[in-house]
């Protein structure tokens, strides 16, 4: 890690209360700590508050127990600093491809040709050149998923929060988009965390790991995942799939006990 | 039709679009020779079932004298007021109750008690506040007409999806802005579903009410050429709003599925 924290997790616990049936603690008092531009990944089974944990650096659950900072500030609330990207990609279907990227440009106050021009640049970015003014229902769901990315990165957010983004996508897209990310990302660096259940594209993106127990959510571990990416090869990789194997070691013990814990459950 | 049908739409000539329509609403003009034959063979009274095409001279001379325009201008200018005023006050209102919480616990109930109520209970009401003239019927139209349009916006706004509103908010949108950006447009669909029952209801409403009390209007011109056994004309008026009926309704069709393109 280089440089001061940018984003400091520091003993965060959350209540989940459903509007039916008993409040769960989703989150045990979380520690995390986010170098500046770094891409970290947050892997875990499911049910073990990694969203969770996301929304809250977000801003979009409040953070009821310790404290999540920012270059120094408190989270309070949703900001253009931290963009959002969703599994299921959450663009406004009434808006094109290019409605949907300029809404963000819009709320920055930009001016109009500015915003016609940076649209028109991320459009390029992320390949979509051709379906400017197709509507969401229109696209594949890689496609659908480009334009959310785009739609992120245009209003230039220091932070890039990924909620298993690829994770409603078929397998060939899933890999294209995996190396699609990391390529844009060394064009435009920022502060990636990346939620998802997946090791093996948890340590090809990531630069760190950080495996979370199961429910109620801590950090278990942090592993180091550092490896030159643009390999073509990675996959096959001694190292790269050694450091699969370990995580998923990591995870699985998690996961039975998640199970476990689900058939302990009245 | 079902032939025709296999060929998509966009495929079509003019002329088979002709033919797919001629044959769509061919058991109409099958219903219409029934009508004329049954009539001329006198198979019921002639009171009861006038020939089609004396009610269709009829039309012709309601229409020239200027009946049919007078009294149907004073209907469609009840409709659509009353239509106007419930959708613009029905769609907000059903948008505010999803969006919050303190309104929704203070209507809601009011909105369930009176969803059910026959609106045409309201007719004689309606007379009392306001009279004989326009100001009833638009009152009793925006009333009955209201509480669709409500529950659509209410169901729809509700259904806003709530990773749509985190993405608003994060591109530093405030509460305001996402309710006009996210909620309304979510809502848009079952709203426009609603006006459209609201539709339906509103010439139920305005020919009921005319029938029972008014001066003008296509349910008084019904009313009374049937008390004066005008049933060549009371026919003709029927004819007319049943057609001023279906054609709105098409219309409506066409304008809601332009507006919800994006939905494919």
């Amino acid at each position: 890690m280089t440089g001061p924290s940018q984003i400091v997790i520091d003993g965060v616990s959350h209540i989940y209360r459903p509007p039916r049936g008993r409040a769960v603690l989703a989150l045990d008092h979380a520690a995390l700590e986010v170098g500046n531009r770094e891409f970290v990944a947050l892997l875990g089974p499911s049910g073990c508050g990694k969203s969770t944990l996301l929304y809250l650096i977000g801003g979009f659950l409040p953070v009821e127990t310790g404290a999540i900072r920012i270059d120094g500030k408190p989270v309070a609330g949703p900001g253009p600093d931290r963009g959002i990207v969703f599994q299921h990609f959450a663009l406004f279907p009434w808006k094109t491809v290019r409605g949907n990227i300029l809404y963000g440009l819009e709320r920055q106050g930009m001016a109009k040709t500015e915003r016609e021009r940076r649209a028109k640049d991320f459009i390029e970015l992320v390949g979509l050149t051709g379906f400017e003014d197709s509507y969401p229902s229109q696209l594949s769901g890689g496609m659908r998923q480009r334009t959310a990315i785009a739609r992120t990165l245009a209003f230039d957010p220091k932070i890039l929060l990924m909620d298993e983004p690829f994770g409603a996508l078929d397998a060939q897209t899933r890999g294209l988009m995996q190396s699609e990310l990391l390529r844009i990302w060394r064009r435009t660096p920022k502060t990636v965390i990346f939620v998802t259940h997946d090791v093996q594209e948890a340590v090809y993106l990531a630069d760190r790991v950080a495996v979370m127990s199961a429910r109620p959510g801590r950090i278990k571990t942090i592993v180091d995942t550092k490896f030159k990416k643009d390999d073509s090869n990675i996959f096959k990789q001694a190292a790269f799939v050694e450091k699969v194997d370990e995580i998923w070691h990591l995870v699985r013990e998690e996961a039975i006990k998640a199970q476990g814990a689900r058939r302990d459950e009245p | 039709m079902s032939v025709l049908s296999a060929t998509p739409a966009a495929q079509r000539t003019r002329g088979e679009q002709a033919m797919v329509l001629f044959l769509r609403y061919l058991p109409l003009v099958l219903l219409a020779i029934a009508w004329e034959l049954v009539a001329l063979l006198h198979l019921v009274s002639s009171d009861a079932l006038p020939p089609l095409s004396s009610v269709i001279a009829s039309w012709f001379g309601l229409l020239t004298d200027g009946t049919l325009l007078d009294n149907g201008g004073a209907s469609l200018y009840r409709a659509a007021a009353g239509l106007g005023l419930a959708i613009v006050f029905g769609g907000v209102l059903g948008i505010v109750m999803a969006w919050w919480k303190p309104v929704n616990v203070l209507l809601a109930p009011i909105v369930e008690i009176f969803y059910p109520l026959p609106k045409s209970a309201l007719i004689p009401v309606t007379v009392i506040w306001l009279g004989f003239g326009d100001g009833s019927k638009i009152l009793l139209i925006f009333l009955g007409c209201m509480l669709p349009v409500t529950i659509g916006a209410y169901n729809g706004a509700r259904g806003s999806e709530q990773a749509l509103i985190w993405s608003a908010r994060s591109t530093g949108a405030g509460r305001l802005r996402v309710l006009w950006d996210v909620v309304v447009p979510s809502a848009m669909p079952e709203l426009l579903n609603g006006v459209r029952t609201a539709l339906a209801l509103s010439f139920i409403l305005l020919v009921s009410a005319e029938l029972i009390v008014a001066h003008k209007g296509f349910g008084y011109l019904i009313g009374v050429t049937g008390a004066n056994g005008n049933y060549d004309a009371m026919y003709a008026v029927v004819l007319t709003v049943a057609f001023l009926g279906f054609a709105a309704d098409r219309v409506y069709l066409v304008i809601t599925k332009r507006a919800l393109a994006w939905r494919e």
